[in-house]
């Protein structure tokens, strides 16, 4: 099992954003995370890499217990683990290909006709070569995605989470990333976790999806079984339709 | 935010001594700080000195004591003006800067980014600035004495007749060590505190790009504080150890 969480919760003050939240992804299996904006979606992820702690509960990766971990044992497992924030989180005092080369250059000892190969690899799997040497500030919102993406595949992951990929973009950009992430995640053979509220991206991606409200899994199945559901929340994720839940999503 | 300092300050001390080091971020920033800062406390320093002489002239003479002017004027930049004049200016120029970076970062996530992939942020961005702040502003400092002195003899030239070789042994001649070492001594600490000051609000900024500019704003404000709250401790410290009159 490459991902195991047990039981997680965590708190904002009173503001109670994961409640007893587990799950288990097996090796090569992409699922999603649908929420709610507030459904404590990108808290989870951040949880799982040790970004935030959580209050309790338990976290594994690739057998190991995240939270138990030292911070060498630390950065070692997140050297397996590729995340796309949100926001890209390109360096923007850096150009794309010095951004590409940090995590290489930081954490592995390699040459640097490897590292070369490896951004040029990268680059030209999200089909941006010719962004080399440019600044962040210089790119789309679409190209800091992809090169976001570059980045954090750049290192061979065994696990990639993705914090909402196609946030902010437009329907075709959107589309296109997601069919980037698939054909990445399927030649390179990795785990992935994705969070998003975008239904299109799930569908091209998910193995398997998982509902979050509340700070609790309210839901957990196939992209085909959610969408069917006649369940009130699930209708208004996933349909037109607009339908009064009582008390979810407050 | 004193606890928060506290802590901060301790991190740094605990970072230091584990590599990597970190040497090429702290020699590029050193650079870019310095180069930064140069024209400003230059210019600064040359009025600063230019006026304590103008001012300090008519003042001296009215006591017949003329003569002393490339004495006081050089004691009174190398013990107190020059170094903080040029700390407060490092402050608002550099401290705005770290915070107002660092605070970008946070909120862009850009931080968060550079831990999960492995890297040690505190480490990378803030021991690094930390570093090249404590030891570019006494640099600059010496750098800022000496336009200061070209200013003062400027002012001097104006109203007595002396060359540059008698007013800089003049000047040498009143300056002792316990006024020099002190003076430049101390920029260690307001650098430090600049860097400090900076990278702690920039590096614990919330709120988006409101918190960015709230990081940036009281970054100036903190460091300038707390340069002259040390100022006065280290001033009564060095009375302590060099006393001025034997």
């Amino acid at each position: 099992m490459m991902v195991e969480v047990n039981e997680l919760h965590k708190s904002f003050n009173s503001n109670v954003v994961l409640d007893g939240v587990s799950f288990k992804v097996s090796d090569a299996e992409n699922m999603v995370v649908f929420g709610r904006s507030g459904t404590g979606k990108s808290v989870l992820l951040k949880c799982m890499i040790r970004l935030m702690l959580p209050d309790s509960g338990n976290i594994s990766i690739q057998g190991k217990d995240v939270l138990g971990l030292n911070i060498k044992e630390l950065n070692e497992l997140r050297k397996d683990i590729g995340f796309l924030f949100q926001g890209s989180a390109l360096y923007d005092s850096m150009t794309v290909k010095e951004n590409l080369e940090f995590p290489l250059i930081r954490n592995f000892d390699l040459d640097e006709k490897e590292i070369n190969s490896r951004v040029n690899f990268v680059l030209e799997a999200v089909s941006l070569l010719d962004a080399m040497n440019k600044m962040p500030s210089e790119l789309s919102g679409g190209m800091r995605k992809r090169i976001g993406l570059a980045r954090s595949i750049i290192t061979k992951p065994k696990l990639m989470l993705y914090d909402e990929p196609t946030t902010g973009l437009d329907p075709i950009t959107a589309k296109e990333i997601s069919v980037l992430i698939n054909e990445l995640q399927h030649a390179l053979k990795m785990t992935s976790i994705v969070v998003t509220h975008d239904l299109l991206c799930a569908k091209i991606i998910a193995d398997r999806a998982i509902v979050l409200d509340s700070g609790k899994i309210v839901k957990e199945g196939s992209i085909n079984e959610l969408t069917a559901s006649s369940d009130p929340l699930l209708k208004n994720f996933f349909s037109d339709e607009i339908i009064e839940t009582s008390g979810r999503g407050k | 935010m004193i606890t928060g300092l506290s802590r901060f300050a301790v991190q740094f001390f605990k970072e230091i001594f584990f590599p990597p080091y970190e040497v090429d971020q702290i020699r590029k920033h050193m650079i870019e700080l310095g180069m930064k800062t140069l024209p400003i406390v230059g210019v600064t320093g040359f009025i600063i000195g230019l006026v304590i002489a103008m001012q300090l002239s008519p003042v001296l003479k009215r006591f017949g004591a003329e003569a002393f002017l490339p004495g006081s004027v050089g004691i009174s930049i190398v013990r107190e003006l020059g170094p903080v004049i040029c700390a407060l200016i490092f402050a608002g120029r550099v401290s705005s800067g770290i915070g107002a970076e660092l605070g970008s970062m946070r909120v862009t996530e850009q931080i968060d980014a550079m831990e999960v992939s492995g890297v040690n942020p505190f480490r990378y961005l803030v021991v690094t600035r930390i570093f090249a702040t404590t030891f570019i502003l006494p640099i600059l400092t010496i750098y800022v004495i000496f336009i200061s002195l070209i200013g003062a003899y400027i002012a001097v030239v104006l109203v007595q007749n002396m060359t540059w070789a008698y007013y800089l042994d003049r000047v040498i001649f009143a300056v002792e060590f316990g006024d020099a070492f002190p003076g430049v001594t101390k920029t260690f600490f307001f650098g430090f505190i600049v860097g400090l000051v900076g990278a702690y609000k920039g590096y614990t900024a919330v709120n988006g790009t409101e918190g960015v500019g709230k990081a940036s704003t009281s970054s100036v404000v903190v460091s300038s504080l707390l340069i002259l709250i040390f100022d006065m401790v280290l001033v009564k410290l060095t009375l302590w150890l060099w006393p001025t009159v034997k």
